[in-house]
């Protein structure tokens, strides 16, 4: 899935190198769901599956980039986010968005969890090719 | 012998007769400061550089880490330090020795090519200089931030007495593993130090609870509960215990509360404490 980026809203792009970067993520999602006027509760769950992610992104992925803005798909509005890395992908797709399993050392609930929290969520990975997530929360 | 030849030369560049190159430096810098730094300290300081420049040329110093530099580098690192401190930009800091270079090109115009081979040589070693105290500036710099950022890590962590034998913890933005470990340091201390038994985290100043946060949370509880504790958590507002629900994280047998004021009556119904209304009293 290609993030239908609202036309005229340019995607603002963050790197994900350190730790501190996860606060900026969280920032800049929180002033794109304000501004897309999401509900108090959707705006926490966005930005909380920002924040899983883009640890993600960093923890297991090496590093990358977020890309984050608005989209529309007929009269919808939502706030998108794509999370890519180079790192060495994922080899078993189904077993990693098992709830509880996790090849850290971590609860296992951040990639399965950031599902549940989103609308639309895509994962393309092949072993050794990095990883990219792709999630969208639209108004209701 | 060269060397010593072109060291002499230095010399003679930067020791012309009848002319104070220092008070016409100091001029340039303190005109490029714009007054923020007050002129007799600002003389003092670059002539105690000029002299230490002079006498390390005269000792045949060739550049910035020559051995015969080292009280140059010494001046040099205080001068970054304190224009670090003081808020001054890389530039404004650096200025300071770019602009004996400036003081010296008028004496070039009736300079002999001996003089002018010597200020490319000098300029060679202020353009080392410049790099140090750069150098050392954002050295400061750096450390500033890094003391910052433990204050910061200190300040936000109080852990604060509520009644006999209950403390609490209020936190207040993101929890990382730095900052857990800090607080559950503090609150495991401060168990000790106080004798409580009942310990109560108020996460209403965290905005987002990810799996991460739930993780130290949970730690934290485990550590308190080893010491015979007993933890509740309150301030869960109803967005982040939605957020957690469709997370999947358990809390299973963590005792949970919406606000601080409920915890607290929970913690001191625990050590056997009655709250009683008296008849009559405003409320």
């Amino acid at each position: 899935m290609k993030a239908p980026w609202t036309a005229g809203e340019k995607p603002q792009v963050h790197s994900i190198a350190r730790s501190g970067d996860l606060v900026h993520i969280r920032q800049a999602i929180r002033a794109l769901s304000q501004k897309c006027r999401l509900s108090l509760v959707d705006q926490t769950k966005m930005i909380t599956a920002a924040s899983e992610l883009a640890r993600n992104t960093l923890i297991y992925g090496g590093g990358g980039t977020v890309t984050s803005g608005l989209v529309s798909a007929g009269n919808k509005q939502g706030v998108a986010a794509v999370f890519e890395d180079s790192g060495p992908g994922i080899p078993d797709v189904e077993q990693a968005m098992t709830d509880g399993w996790t090849s850290g050392g971590g609860l296992g609930l951040g990639l399965s969890g950031a599902r549940r929290l989103v609308d639309d969520f895509e994962l393309v990975t092949a072993p050794g090719e990095g990883t990219s997530v792709t999630i969208v929360k639209w108004v209701r | 012998m060269a060397k010593r030849d072109n060291a002499v030369d230095l010399v003679g560049l930067l020791s012309v007769e009848g002319q104070d190159l220092a008070a016409t430096w100091v001029r340039e810098v303190s005109g490029s400061l714009k007054g923020r730094v007050g002129t007799a300290e600002l003389d003092r300081e670059l002539r105690e550089l000029y002299d230490a420049l002079l006498d390390a040329l005269r000792q045949g110093a060739t550049d910035v880490h020559a051995d015969q530099m080292s009280e140059v580098r010494a001046l040099l690192t205080e001068l970054s330090r304190n224009r670090a401190r003081q808020g001054f930009s890389p530039s404004e800091t650096a200025v300071s020795i770019f602009a004996l270079k400036r003081v010296l090109e008028p004496l070039l115009q009736e300079g002999s090519a001996d003089d002018v081979r010597a200020y490319l040589e000098l300029g060679r070693v202020l353009d080392g200089l410049g790099l140090f105290t750069i150098e050392s500036y954002s050295q400061t710099r750096e450390e500033i931030i890094t003391a910052q950022a433990e204050q910061l890590l200190e300040l936000s962590t109080p852990v604060v007495r509520l009644w006999d034998g209950v403390i609490a913890v209020p936190l207040v933005g993101t929890l990382d593993s730095a900052r857990t470990q800090v607080v559950m340091e503090k609150l495991l201390q401060a168990l000790v130090d106080t004798g409580s038994e009942q310990a109560i985290i108020d996460i209403t100043g965290v905005p987002a609870v990810d799996t991460q946060v739930a993780q130290h949370l949970l730690k934290t509880i485990v550590a308190a509960r080893l010491m015979g504790a007993e933890c509740t958590v309150s301030g869960i507002s109803p967005q982040i215990a939605q957020t957690i629900v469709a997370l999947g994280i358990e809390f299973d047998d963590i005792v949970t509360k919406a606000s601080l004021a409920d915890a607290l009556k929970l913690a001191l119904r625990r050590s056997g404490v009655d709250l009683v209304a008296h008849e009559g009293a405003q409320r």
